[in-house]
């Protein structure tokens, strides 16, 4: 199995890879906190809790879902699974259970690569895990919700997901903050193995508080055959979320897809990037991302390795400025490691033409119509192959805030 | 239905429009002509509203309001609307979407008329497209015209609707530009009139228009039968067309 470590030039752990903030003191969290659960259904969760979960994606009447699993705070709520061949259960347990996970704990991403990585490995809060049997295709996708319930609590989770040869898996996670919550971390550790002929779409929505501090950790084996899938989606404020999430194309014609899309308000920080190795044969990838501020600031990274000859990846940034006020730093990088690649990128960073809203005022629209109908179309990514089920949920989190508090 | 009086313009601190007058009567259909950087362009942003386009003296009336002063989008609600000369492409706006707020607008059609316009203009397969983003000069051309179909406005200003535009192609934006103007042989009652503006006139040749005008360096000079003028400028030039008529 090939490995990957993410930052892997600053070897040492405890510095902080956004370096421009300085480092968030990890001390400044509370490390614990009172049990909660588990219940038997979702329909248990306290009425806010539910509602704030359903802006993330998460349906406590599990319509249309392949299973649950809920975690608040440092306690598993529950874990559930309604298809053959999904397994859905803590992590923890999961461990227990497979001693085998240990080849995969702590494989793709590396306890040292920063001082989160660090701190989860010294005090890890539970997490998911997810396997698919071989062959299985999973139609509706799975929900995972990572709660957090506690004022300025730290929250370390890890996860695992492995989609076994042949398999098919839809997972949606939502994060999320409860409503009186205004400060806290959440670190959060996801490594994702997709096998060979395998197909994983994960899309990750993030509804945190103003004061959060955020720090996923991912990375993605995708062996043969594989595709794996990812959208992000960030519309609601935070402190300052930083990830850079990195998948290896580790077999032929594996296949990665990074779709992001990101609003910055006034007073958050967005660090946020997708890195893919192209490390096979025929292997592909494509990362999209639309970034937005209306006073935030944004890095809106993306960088594409193709170490082998025969690949073919494409990165594509625009970033839109909504406000006088904020900045969008756009960070594409190619690195090509062989002859016979074909790796391009585009991105782009501005305000919206006055041409153009001049242009639609001429058809009638009023200025905030011709600017709605311009950001609409900017956040409307197409997101090819994705479920329609994940699909009604993109959209809805993409244009929610549009609709509420935009304009 | 249109009333320029005394109209001088600025753009950027440079002075592009000069003293112009213009009448453009309900029911009437008026040619523009005028060398390149003559001021055809902006006279018709400047009726539309567009900011940047300072008005230093006079007033545009229409449909007897004063409108000097109107926002673009109030001025496309009283029923101004325009072709572009060089429309710009709008990333993520479908052709589709506008159609529909367009229509949405309206009373007597419903969306059903969307299929209708485009069908009409063979634009079928450029509905789900982002406005003008790939679209060739002449698809351009054509684009304009299905949004003012949409649009239906009382008075529009079609610049250079005929630039670009293939042989086989100009026939259908000749018979649009009519049906928008009401120019049919029809016994209708016309109300709605347009401003045209045109190089080398090929467009005349479908629409029949009332009456041409000839601005020169930000002035209008004359107005008289399109024909006519169109022959003097072929053959004398702006400057030589200009002496002749006066
Ligand atoms: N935004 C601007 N900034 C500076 N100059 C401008 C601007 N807009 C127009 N002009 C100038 O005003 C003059 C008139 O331009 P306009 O576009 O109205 O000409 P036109 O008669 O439409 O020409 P054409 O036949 O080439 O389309 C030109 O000299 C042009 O360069
Ligand atoms: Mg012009």
């Amino acid at each position: 199995m090939s490995t990957v470590a993410p930052h892997k030039k600053r070897k040492k752990a405890g510095r902080d890879p956004s370096g421009k903030k300085g480092d968030i003191d990890l001390s400044a969290y509370s490390g614990t906190a009172e049990k909660h659960g588990p219940i038997e259904t979702l329909k248990q969760l306290p009425f806010d809790v539910k509602d704030k979960s359903l802006s993330v994606g998460i349906d406590a009447e599990e319509r249309c879902r392949s299973g649950s699993f809920y975690q608040i705070d440092h306690s598993v709520l529950l874990s559930s699974a309604y298809a053959e061949g999904l397994e859905v259960m803590d992590i923890n347990r999961a461990r227990e259970k497979y001693k085998w996970l240990s080849h995969y704990w702590w494989h793709a991403v590396h306890a040292d690569a920063d001082q989160y990585t660090a701190q989860t490995d010294k005090a890890q809060h539970h997490g998911y895990f997810v396997r698919t049997q071989p062959g299985t295709k999973v139609d509706f996708p799975l929900q995972a919700c990572l709660f957090i319930g506690k004022e300025g609590l730290a929250q370390n989770v890890h996860n695992i997901v492995i989609a076994e040869e042949g398999s098919e898996l839809n997972i949606i996670t939502g994060c999320a903050a409860a409503q009186a919550v205004h400060t806290g971390l959440h670190i959060g550790i996801s490594e994702f193995y997709v096998k060979k002929n395998a197909r994983i779409t994960f899309t990750m929505i993030h509804n945190w508080s103003d004061q959060m501090v955020v720090r996923p950790r991912s990375a993605i084996i995708v062996k043969e055959n594989g595709l794996f899938m990812s959208n992000f989606i960030c519309m609601k404020p935070v402190k300052d979320l930083q990830m850079y999430p990195t998948a290896i194309c580790a077999g032929e014609n594996a296949t990665v897809r990074f779709n992001t899309v990101i609003l910055a308000k006034e007073g958050s920080t967005m660090d946020i990037g997708s890195r893919v190795f192209l490390r096979a044969e025929n292997s592909r990838a494509e990362i999209i991302s639309r970034a937005l501020t209306r006073g935030g600031d944004i890095i809106a990274r993306g960088h594409l390795i193709g170490e082998v000859p025969g690949v073919k990846a494409h990165l594509e940034c625009r970033g839109l400025m909504l406000s006088d006020r904020g900045t969008i730093h756009a960070i594409p990088e190619l690195e090509g490691r062989a002859d016979n690649i074909d790796m391009s990128h585009e991105a782009a960073v501005g305000k919206i033409a006055e041409e153009e809203i001049h242009y639609l005022m001429a058809r009638g629209l009023s200025s905030d119509e011709a600017t709605a109908a311009i950001v609409r179309g900017f956040l409307d990514i197409e997101i090819k192959g994705l479920p329609p089920h994940l699909a009604k949920e993109v959209k809805k989190a993409v244009t929610m805030e549009e609709d509420l508090h935009l304009f | 239905m249109l009333d320029i009086q005394n109209l001088t313009v600025t753009v950027q601190g440079k002075r592009i429009l000069k003293g112009v007058n213009m009448h453009v009567s309900s029911g009437e259909t008026v040619a523009l002509f005028g060398p390149n950087g003559s001021g055809k362009t902006s006279l018709l942003h400047t009726i539309m509203g567009f900011p940047g386009y300072t008005v230093e003296t006079g007033t545009i009336q229409f449909k007897g309001e004063d409108i000097t002063g109107m926002s673009i989008d109030k001025r496309a609600e009283r029923g101004i609307g325009m072709a572009f000369q060089r429309p710009p492409a709008v990333r993520g706006v479908k052709l589709k979407d506008i159609l529909r707020m367009c229509i949405n607008r309206r009373e007597d059609v419903d969306e059903t008329a969307i299929s209708r316009y485009v069908q009409k203009l063979n634009l079928d397969d450029f509905q789900d497209r982002d406005v003008n983003l790939g679209f060739s000069g002449g698809e351009i051309k054509r684009c304009e015209l299905v949004q003012l179909l949409a649009q239906d406005p009382d008075f529009t200003m079609f610049d250079e609707p005929d630039s670009g535009v293939d042989l086989v192609s100009i026939h259908l934006v000749g018979t649009v530009i009519n049906e928008l103007l009401q120019r049919g042989n029809g016994p209708c009652k016309k109300i709605k009139s347009g401003l045209i503006i045109s190089h080398a006139g090929h467009i005349l040749e479908f629409v029949n228009a009332d009456r041409a005008y000839v601005i020169l360096n930000g002035r209008l000079h004359c107005s008289g039968n399109p024909r006519d003028i169109l022959d003097n400028i072929k053959s004398k030039g702006y400057e030589g067309c200009i002496t002749c008529l006066r």
